[in-house]
């Protein structure tokens, strides 16, 4: 076991360099970018083909339906958890249940915080103008609907992650959907178990050293040398890598505390700003409104009209809150409760927190600020048939056009936003640098040499991430990071009886007196 | 008849030991006397950790009461041992001027004893230190030792 991680380094490189052997014999010269890219299109590309692989006839990928069709199976099984629950889910972040012989340990908000810290970034602000930029404003009622159920998902996926996790003698703890569709599946006699677990570790270190890692890094470089003009990519990659490393293998957890202290208000802060820009257009909210409802049903002029909206607003949710893709799980297992069902309350949170309020929040100033053109006679949007979007002031999208949106009022929130982004990006890469190295000790076993070997992996591929414009490493990645949902989700249904059982047995104990408030 | 009790916050700092004198000098004064020492480790449920730190919570809060206990509490109990008096002592994480009140409230103690603690930095400037918002909340006497 000892030198497995090593093994695996050995593996993988062998595997780059027979690719890179092959791309050299195609003689053509090549950057080293298009080289790695080259490989990784030869090999990995039939994967990623078929894990965003749209269901015939319509453009709507199968992965982001697989996502959809958990959050409604959830729902309906937990008897709308999410609604019922809420007010519940809002007492026990408050502390309300606490036991104050409990304080010092980590506390629901501090779980939900972190989690939140991984999740909210880029999708909320790019991946939403993505959204509507595509889909017309009717997407933003698609991506509500489709995140209020994904709050079922992490209900379930948050509950098994504590209910399951590993407890190690030292007082530490590890958790995740590896730990409960191992212990899970053995209680209910089903096999496979061990295999899952492997296979979802897999999907969990190449999507954590993609999607959380190089995308974010890329994206960061993008937002950075838009607002102070190109340099090259490897100077923003280094300094993040060095910063990451000094923060996760250096022990410099100050660097760490102060962005997970300024995330949270840069969200804050976000939201604010956009309330603000919403109260100073008060009198066209209502219509804002009425185009989300109209768009959401009739597409108003949009291409693909109502399935358009559909499909670009569930993508979106499904993306950006990370409901059964089995990170929460991860995230959530560090708080101390007795019952694994009041963290599942408060997972619940996310993603009505990332996509009910915060991505919402984006689509609303993006429709209010009128950066969408209209045909001003008929009120239909302008489609952009050459740019497959509609129309925008100045052709933008993306990042591009929520800070475009944003700007129509506040002249500086461009600079803010790339402030933003970075932090968000750097926050999510501590994040997900430890969701890939529970996966990483979940395969090698725990022990500071072993750790050491994959943070020094992971913050190689910040400054690749950074430096390289490597689309099929990062779609490879991507595919990655959705191929942990089609285990972890298979994995939810099979052990959903057991939350069922949780959920009675703490109701029922709510109920009885059992369970009581400490405060409130 | 059980013994008045006082409860005495702890912090470690050279005004911890004023403090202890004039716990004994105020327990001299009295029948019988039970103290009851606390150190409270700042801690709010409300800061945001990283999910390292969160992993490793419940260690460091383990090792953090043992600190505390070895190098503030016990010397502090062993102090006031040996003056003769009845003593107990006990470590708390959350916010200083409320656990010391809460304590105060659920054991019956007739008074807290602390140390002033200077202003340091900014925070406690504008939020007042733990012996101010203390004297504004508590439910019984404080006594402030310079």
């Amino acid at each position: 076991m000892r030198n497995l991680p090593l093994a695996f380094l050995a593996t993988l490189f062998s595997a780059l360099l027979t690719g890179a052997a092959r791309a050299q014999e195609a003689a053509t010269p090549m950057g080293i970018d298009q080289k790695i890219n080259q490989i990784f299109a030869d090999y990995t590309g039939w994967y990623v083909g078929f894990i965003f692989a749209p269901i015939p006839g319509t453009d709507f990928s199968w992965i982001a339906m697989w996502l959809v069709i958990g959050a409604l199976v959830f729902t309906f099984y937990f008897g709308f958890i999410q609604f019922r629950g809420f007010a519940h889910s809002i007492a026990l972040v408050k502390g309300d249940y606490s036991n104050p012989d409990d304080a010092g340990e980590v506390s629901h908000f501090q779980a939900l915080a972190t989690a939140l810290s991984g999740t909210v970034g880029l999708g909320n602000i790019a991946g939403v103008a993505v959204a509507v930029g595509i889909g017309g404003p009717g997407a933003t009622f698609w991506m509500i609907v489709a995140g209020l159920f994904g709050m079922a998902t992490k209900f379930t996926e948050c509950t098994l992650g504590v209910k399951y996790r590993n407890e190690y003698p030292d007082g530490t703890v590890s958790g995740g959907p590896m730990y409960y569709i191992v212990k899970g599946f053995e209680e209910r006699g089903l096999p496979a178990g061990k295999v899952m677990a492997v296979i979802f570790c897999i999907f969990t270190i190449l999507g954590a050293l993609g999607g959380g890692n190089m995308f974010q890094a890329n994206q960061a470089h993008a937002q950075i040398a838009g607002v102070f003009g190109d340099f090259p990519g490897w100077i923003t990659g280094v300094i993040l890598a060095a910063i990451t490393f000094a923060v996760i293998a250096g022990g410099l957890k100050s660097i760490a505390r102060v962005t997970e202290k300024i995330v949270p208000f840069m969200g804050i802060f976000y939201v604010v700003v956009s309330i603000l820009i919403l109260l100073l257009n008060f009198d066209q909210i209502g219509w804002a409104f009425g185009q989300i409802f109209a768009g959401a049903f009739t597409g108003l002029g949009v291409a693909g009209g109502f399935t358009g909206a559909l499909i670009q607003g569930f993508r979106r949710a499904a993306f950006s809150n990370e409901a059964g893709i089995g990170s929460a799980a991860i995230a959530h297992s560090a708080v101390r409760t007795k019952e694994p069902v009041t963290e599942g309350y408060v997972a619940l949170l996310e993603p009505f927190i990332d996509t009910v309020v915060i991505c919402t929040m984006t689509a609303l100033v993006i429709v209010i600020t009128g950066v969408l053109n209209q045909d001003p006679e008929t009120g239909l949007y302008i489609w952009n048939a050459e740019a497959g979007r509609i129309a925008t002031d100045g052709g933008v999208s993306g990042v591009e056009l929520t800070s475009l949106a944003y700007a129509q009022e506040f002249s500086w929130f461009p600079i803010l936003l790339m402030v933003a982004v970075v932090l968000f990006a750097f926050s999510t890469m501590i994040s997900w640098s430890y969701y890939g190295l529970k996966a990483w000790t979940y395969l090698f076993g725990e022990g500071a040499a072993k750790e050491l070997v994959f943070k020094t992996i992971f913050c190689i591929f910040i400054v690749i991430g950074a430096a390289a414009s490597l689309g099929p490493v990062i779609d490879f990645s991507d595919a990655m990071l959705f191929s942990m949902a089609i285990v972890n989700i298979i994995a939810l249904y099979l052990l959903m009886p057991i939350v069922k059982g949780e959920l009675s047995r703490y109701i029922g104990k709510l109920r009885s007196g059992e369970i009581q408030k400490f405060k409130g | 008849m059980p013994g008045t009790k006082i409860v005495v916050g702890l912090d470690g700092s050279e005004a911890s030991s004023r403090v202890l004198d004039v716990v004994r000098q105020q327990a001299k004064a009295m029948e019988s006397c039970e103290v009851i020492a606390v150190y409270v480790i700042e801690w709010s449920p409300f800061s945001f950790q990283t999910p390292e730190e969160n992993a490793e919570r419940h260690k460091r809060r383990e090792q953090d009461i043992k600190l505390a206990r070895e190098r503030v509490v016990e010397p502090a109990l062993a102090a006031l041992q040996a003056g003769g008096l009845s003593v107990s002592g006990r470590v708390e994480h959350g916010d200083a001027a409320d656990i010391l009140d809460r304590i105060a409230v659920k054991e019956g103690a007739a008074q807290i004893i602390i140390g002033r603690v200077g202003a340091r930095g900014l925070t406690e400037r504008i939020f007042g230190g733990v012996s101010g918002r203390l004297v504004a909340q508590s439910s019984v006497p404080v006594t402030i030792v310079p």
